[in-house]
């Protein structure tokens, strides 16, 4: 597995940039991440829907999907497309250093 | 007497019934099926159908052919599921206890998910192609069209057979081109992908495979509703996309009375061990095809390589209790690419579809990630051979677990 440094830290990633490691993470690589998704300034939203979809990991071993987290955070989903532009789902997983959703196959 | 109940005789509930018909002892066990539906339908077919390659007579047959005492079949709607008393509740009021049950209800099609699709235009300008009215639908509405910009979209993934919007687009241009008119369409395939497909390899070889056909992708297009009298749909993040015609592959859901019974999530989709296939919260339910969340393709090829392992450990689980992981949800499908050809790919959990040859490695004879006119008679053959031996659980000289030989890195 590749790796890399990303807030002073040295962390495990896949071939598309997602950490591997859920533990090595940690707020500081969370900000330089969403600076590299385009975000410039992580808001209390962008927070809320961060740490839920870390907490929906924690306990089923998988990013949520974009359906979980609305229902899960109550954010629309107009507005997590606001938020995190484009690909929510995708976008927030690999700010909240979760694996790539995996969606489909 | 020990009681299976087979929820759904589908391509999974047909498949793993037959198996059981083959293993068990009748005189210990009852297997019993229930299926609304009497009709079984070759779904991969709907594909054909609005191209005319194929008619209704391909694609249905009585469920009835396929099962046969000492199995039982219970033709109705299943009202709802007791996971906590071991029971199922039909809709006459009658109640089927069971000491295993199979869901194999699939998942089916619901446009009413995203908004403006039903509102007048429905098998008028906006399409689909993934039952057996709205292929025969599609089918008419092509007949007469006069070209224009033929819009496909993916509401959200999960979706049944991930590739089959691929091989529209790829079917549509070899029709098109055939009609004498493919210069008059326009093609563009809005998907909430990233690109042509999920994994890297794979999405960037189709994706080249698209273009070289004048077919142009758009991206990380998650739709938000239909304008249906402007013609357009609209993104979330409010990208708008006009179309002549649309085809949609709405939004994939399990069924109902999984829901209303509590056992799914928010698509109705089982919580299952994606290497078991059992469900999370019951230990004597089994999730088979494409009814439960297990990350693997929804796809025939995936029921029926999960079938046979299922099948394998079956008995020693009602023995002894114990269950190997031995699921690593190996699919493959073909992918028709038109004119005359196709291509094939063939994956796992973890190992993303690589070019090579399948299933003898170096020979073949079916090509990999790559066009050929053998892959697309493949897939006309295999259209017998459903018919014939998957449906019927006899077994196909295919190992179920994926390989690595013969394929290779890019």
């Amino acid at each position: 597995m590749p790796t890399r440094v990303i807030a002073g830290k040295t962390v495990e990633v896949d071939a598309e940039g997602f950490m591997v490691n859920p533990n090595e993470w940690n707020e500081a690589i969370a900000i330089e991440l969403a600076k590299e998704e385009g975000i410039e300034e992580l808001t209390p939203e962008h927070w809320k829907v961060i740490n839920f979809c870390r907490q929906s990991a924690g306990a089923t071993g998988k990013a949520p999907t974009l359906r979980t987290i609305t229902a899960g955070t109550g954010i629309s989903t107009k507005e997590l497309f606001a938020l995190f532009p484009k690909g929510p789902a995708k976008k927030v997983a690999r700010i909240a250093g979760l694996g790539k959703p995996e969606g489909c196959v | 007497m020990k009681k299976i109940v087979i929820l759904g005789a589908g391509t999974a509930g047909t498949i793993v019934a037959n198996r059981f018909k083959r293993l068990l002892d009748f005189g210990r066990w009852e297997v019993t099926l229930v299926d609304p539906d009497p009709i079984h339908y070759y779904q991969p077919g709907f594909l054909f159908i609005p191209f005319r390659m194929y008619t209704p007579k391909d694609v249905i047959k009585p469920k009835r052919d396929f099962i046969d005492p000492p199995l039982r079949f219970i033709q109705s709607k299943v009202e709802e599921i007791d996971a906590e008393h071991r029971r199922v509740h039909l809709a006459d009021g009658s109640v089927l206890p069971y000491d295993f049950l199979i869901i194999a209800t699939g998942v089916d099609i619901y446009p009413e998910e995203t908004p403006g699709m039903l509102d007048g235009e429905w098998g008028k300008t906006i399409h689909s192609f993934y039952t057996l009215p709205t292929s025969l639908a599609l089918r008419d509405t092509l007949r007469s069209w006069k070209g224009g910009r033929l819009v496909v979209n993916v509401v959200d993934n999960p979706i049944k057979c991930p590739v089959a919007p691929l091989e529209f687009l790829m079917l549509a241009d070899w029709y098109f081109h055939q009609q004498g008119m493919r210069d008059r369409v326009e093609i563009i395939y809005a998907t909430p992908l990233s690109g042509a497909f999920t994994k890297p390899t794979a999405s960037k070889l189709l994706g080249e495979l698209l273009e070289s056909k004048n077919i142009k992708v758009e991206p990380d297009f998650m739709i938000e509703r239909v304008d249906p009298d402007a013609r357009k749909i609209v993104s979330y993040d409010e990208r708008e996309i006009e179309y002549d015609l649309l085809v949609t592959i709405p939004l994939n859901k399990g069924a109902e009375v999984i829901g209303k019974s509590g056992l799914g999530n928010e698509l109705n989709l089982v919580p299952v061990d994606p290497h078991t296939l059992r469900a999370k919260a019951h230990p004597n339910i089994f999730v088979l095809g494409d009814a439960s969340d297990a990350p693997a393709s929804k796809a025939g090829a995936t029921a029926h390589f999960s079938i046979d392992l299922f099948t394998e450990h079956f008995l020693d689980y009602v023995e002894t209790g114990e269950l190997p992981p031995y699921f690593d949800g190996h699919a493959n499908c073909f992918i028709e690419t038109g004119f005359g050809k196709g291509l094939m790919i063939d994956f796992n959990y973890t190992q993303e579809p690589l070019p090579g040859r399948y299933p003898l490695p170096g020979i073949g004879p079916l090509t990999l990630l790559q066009e050929s006119e053998f892959n697309h008679w493949g897939k006309l053959m295999f259209h017998w051979m459903y018919w014939h031996i998957l449906l019927r659980g006899m077994e196909l000289p295919l190992p179920a677990t994926m390989s690595m030989a013969g394929k290779w890195k890019v």
